[in-house]
């Protein structure tokens, strides 16, 4: 489904990515670790195509398809979806009307009318039911004052909407308490199938427990150092990141 | 000839012209032409005009005293009503009264026009009472218009009288090949307890240069409910200065929300005068223009009595080369006690060539009073761009989402479904987008 060849990508010409290699099939689930700093989140903005940074080496490939060229929004149609690990506050639009726009504007892309009312509404009901979001929290402005918390369960929340091919969860788990956490990795072990795949940005070995990886992957330094099955994390957890640092000077 | 010299030398034509005015009229006209001809058309030398000229538009050989009724189909100006039936209508045309396209009243309300009122006995008393009161008579745009104005809309709603629909003053201009000068008067007097809504417009159809000097004077008696709001969306010959003062009585409550999408340059004095206790004033605008248009508003809250509040919020959203200028003064005098005044002022600016004035001036002379200012410069949120970008909303349509919610504050108040839908309408069309935001 994904198949990430050598991307090297830099911001104000600080090179921040140096050769990432990464091939995400259908059905799988991937964990990136690694510590503070090391590329993990510039990795989910390259392939959802944050201008912010340049690409200056290699390919994304969805599905056999070249991404570089197409902005943001097309590669959102395309499927890919990014729980962000710093959701954006927007005062004065309601997770509803967002929710709204974001799937009629996919729609429309693909050349489908507009979601009716009702089904909209159903919609909203159960994935609302499904992360145990109260409605009034719907009709609030866009993660303006919500919690850290919140705003993660209501990434996963616009992700059940939205029902992307491949989705990359950075750092979701951080700020969700264990309840929270177990709702929300609950969600997305419901939304997981054959046909879409899931990457996991985390620094803890707990989210694991619940969403179990098929690869561990240790990116450092702008590149995957070392990959390998769930029991990589645990080796994580206990040893930290000083002997892959060692292993790789 | 200049158009100052113009307007002077043609003065003693014009008078002759008019028939049976009330006497006090013609002393009142005069001492205004002096002061025009004392202060002639502001200029950028003045504090209170630096960022706004007239110049390019003053060069137009201006036809300065309206002709004959103009005919129009009520299909071409559907387009600028709010509705077809469910208000009142005052529409004039190229500065004279339509009364096919208008729908006036007498009965329980007077909804009809200033130049019956000017003359006919029975209006005699209440224009000696109120008309050319609120006015700033220092002013020589206001005093030009009080010079030369014989029409607009006269509203005299009675005491405890709810209006039931809204009120549409509608000026259009049609002139073809004539630049023009128009100076609509209106004059509007609420009386105690009564609540109204009120929309004005001036609007080209044609595209040729038209100068609107217009002045509003309002009256709010005690416990007056009025909403008054502005629809400001000319094509790019129009120029308008608008002179709004609004004289308010003890716990009255008035409003008026100034919505600025277009025109060559549009310059908006607003002045409240608060004269009794408990009462409120609420100014708010979104203003939203490219181009090379300009938008200039200068308001004014002159807080004259204790235990009174006014809220200003005024949203900018400027591309191109446009210009916005916003100048808020904030009076309180000393006896003014308690008073609570709140200005806001939020701006974007979507290009590197346009600009923003901001300055807001409070003058207090009280001292148990809370006052507040607050004015904002940005750009669009790239973040806030791509996080909406990433979940499928194309790029415009992004923009157009944070400018609606940019400008929610202000539109949440507009009282009047229908021109809420409007407006929405408008800003999606300026924004270049077509979608069913609810807002
Ligand atoms: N917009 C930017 N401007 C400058 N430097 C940036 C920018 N974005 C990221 N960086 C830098 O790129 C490097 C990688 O950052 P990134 O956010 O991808 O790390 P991360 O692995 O996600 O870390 P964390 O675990 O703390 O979330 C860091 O050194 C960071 O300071
Ligand atoms: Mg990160």
């Amino acid at each position: 489904m994904l198949k990430i060849n050598n991307i090297h990508a830099s911001v104000e010409d600080k090179e921040i990515l140096k050769g990432i290699n990464l091939e995400v099939k259908a059905g799988e689930v991937h964990a990136i670790m690694g510590p503070n700093g090391a590329g993990k989140s510039t990795l989910s903005s390259v392939i959802t195509g944050n201008e912010a940074f340049e690409v200056t080496q290699g390919e994304i490939m969805l599905d056999g398809e070249d991404l570089s060229e197409l902005s943001p929004e097309e590669r959102a149609h395309k499927g890919v979806f990014l729980s962000f690990q710093y959701p954006v506050e927007i005062p004065g639009v309601s997770v509803t009307n967002f929710m709204k726009t974001a799937i009629n504007e996919s729609r429309k892309a693909q050349g489908l009318e507009e979601m009716p009312a009702s089904e909209m509404l159903k919609k909203i009901k159960e994935k609302a039911e499904l992360l145990d979001i109260d409605r009034k929290f719907l009709s609030r402005s866009l993660n303006e004052g919500f919690s850290g918390g919140e705003k993660k369960r209501n990434e996963i929340f616009q992700m059940a909407m939205l029902e992307p091919k491949l989705a990359i969860l950075d750092e979701t788990d951080s700020g969700l308490d264990i309840d929270a956490l177990r709702i929300v990795a609950n969600g997305v072990n419901k939304l997981k199938s054959k046909d879409n795949a899931v990457v996991l940005i985390t620094h803890y070995q707990r989210l694991l427990e619940y969403i179990v990886p098929d690869f561990v992957h240790v990116l450092y330094d702008g590149k995957i150092v070392k990959t390998g099955g769930k029991e990589l994390a645990l080796e994580l957890e206990e040893k930290g990141y000083d002997w892959i640092k060692n292993s790789v000077k | 000839m200049e158009l100052k010299e113009k307007l002077i030398s043609s003065f003693v034509a014009f008078e002759e012209g008019l028939k049976g005015e009330h006497e006090r009229l013609h002393d009142i006209r005069l001492e205004a032409l002096k002061l025009f001809e004392e202060k002639g058309f502001p200029t950028k030398k003045e504090e209170a005009w630096k960022y706004t000229s007239l110049n390019s538009i003053l060069k137009n050989d201006f036809s300065i005293i309206p002709k004959n009724e103009t005919v129009v189909e009520y299909k071409e100006v559907k387009k600028y009503l709010l509705s077809d039936s469910d208000t009142y209508k005052l529409v004039f045309i190229n500065g004279i009264f339509s009364s096919h396209l208008s729908s006036t009243t007498h009965d329980g309300l007077d909804v009809c026009l200033m130049s019956s009122a000017l003359t006919k006995p029975k209006y005699k008393m209440i224009i000696d009472a109120h008309y050319n009161t609120c006015v700033d008579k220092n002013d020589s745009m206001t005093a030009l218009n009080t010079a030369y104005a014989t029409e607009g809309a006269f509203i005299n709603i009675p005491k405890s009288k709810v209006v039931s629909k809204p009120i549409e003053i509608i000026y259009l201009s049609t002139t073809e090949n004539q630049a023009l000068l128009v100076q609509p008067r209106n004059l509007i007097i609420v009386g105690e307890n009564a609540h109204v809504q009120i929309l004005e417009r001036h609007q080209s159809i044609t595209e040729c240069s038209v100068f609107t000097n217009s002045t509003t004077e309002i009256v709010a008696h005690k416990r007056a409910i009025v909403d008054f709001y502005k629809l400001q969306n000319d094509l790019d010959t129009g120029t308008l200065i608008d002179n709004t003062f609004i004289k308010q009585k003890q716990e009255s409550r008035v409003s008026v929300h100034t919505f600025s999408f277009g025109g060559k340059l549009t310059r908006n004095n607003l002045n409240f005068y608060q004269e009794g206790e408990r009462i409120d004033s609420t100014l708010k605008g979104i203003t939203l223009i490219d181009g090379k248009q300009h938008v200039d508003h200068y308001t004014l809250v002159s807080h004259n009595q204790p235990n009174c509040e006014s809220h200003q919020n005024y949203k900018g959203i400027y591309d191109d080369n446009s210009i916005g200028v916003f100048n808020g003064k904030i009076y309180v005098d000393k006896i003014a006690q308690k008073t609570d005044g709140f200005q806001q002022s939020n701006n974007v600016l979507l290009s590197d060539k346009a600009h923003i004035y901001a300055k807001p001036q409070l003058e207090i002379f009280a001292d148990d009073v809370k006052c507040s200012h607050g004015c904002t410069i940005g750009q669009l949120n790239d973040e806030a761009m791509f996080y909406m970008r990433q979940r499928g909303i194309p790029k415009k349509e992004a923009k157009a989402l944070l400018m609606y919610a940019f400008t929610d504050e202000v539109m949440q108040s507009v009282k009047i479904p229908e021109l809420k839908t409007k407006v929405a309408r408008v800003i999606a069309k300026k924004l270049g987008v077509s979608m069913g935001f609810e807002i």
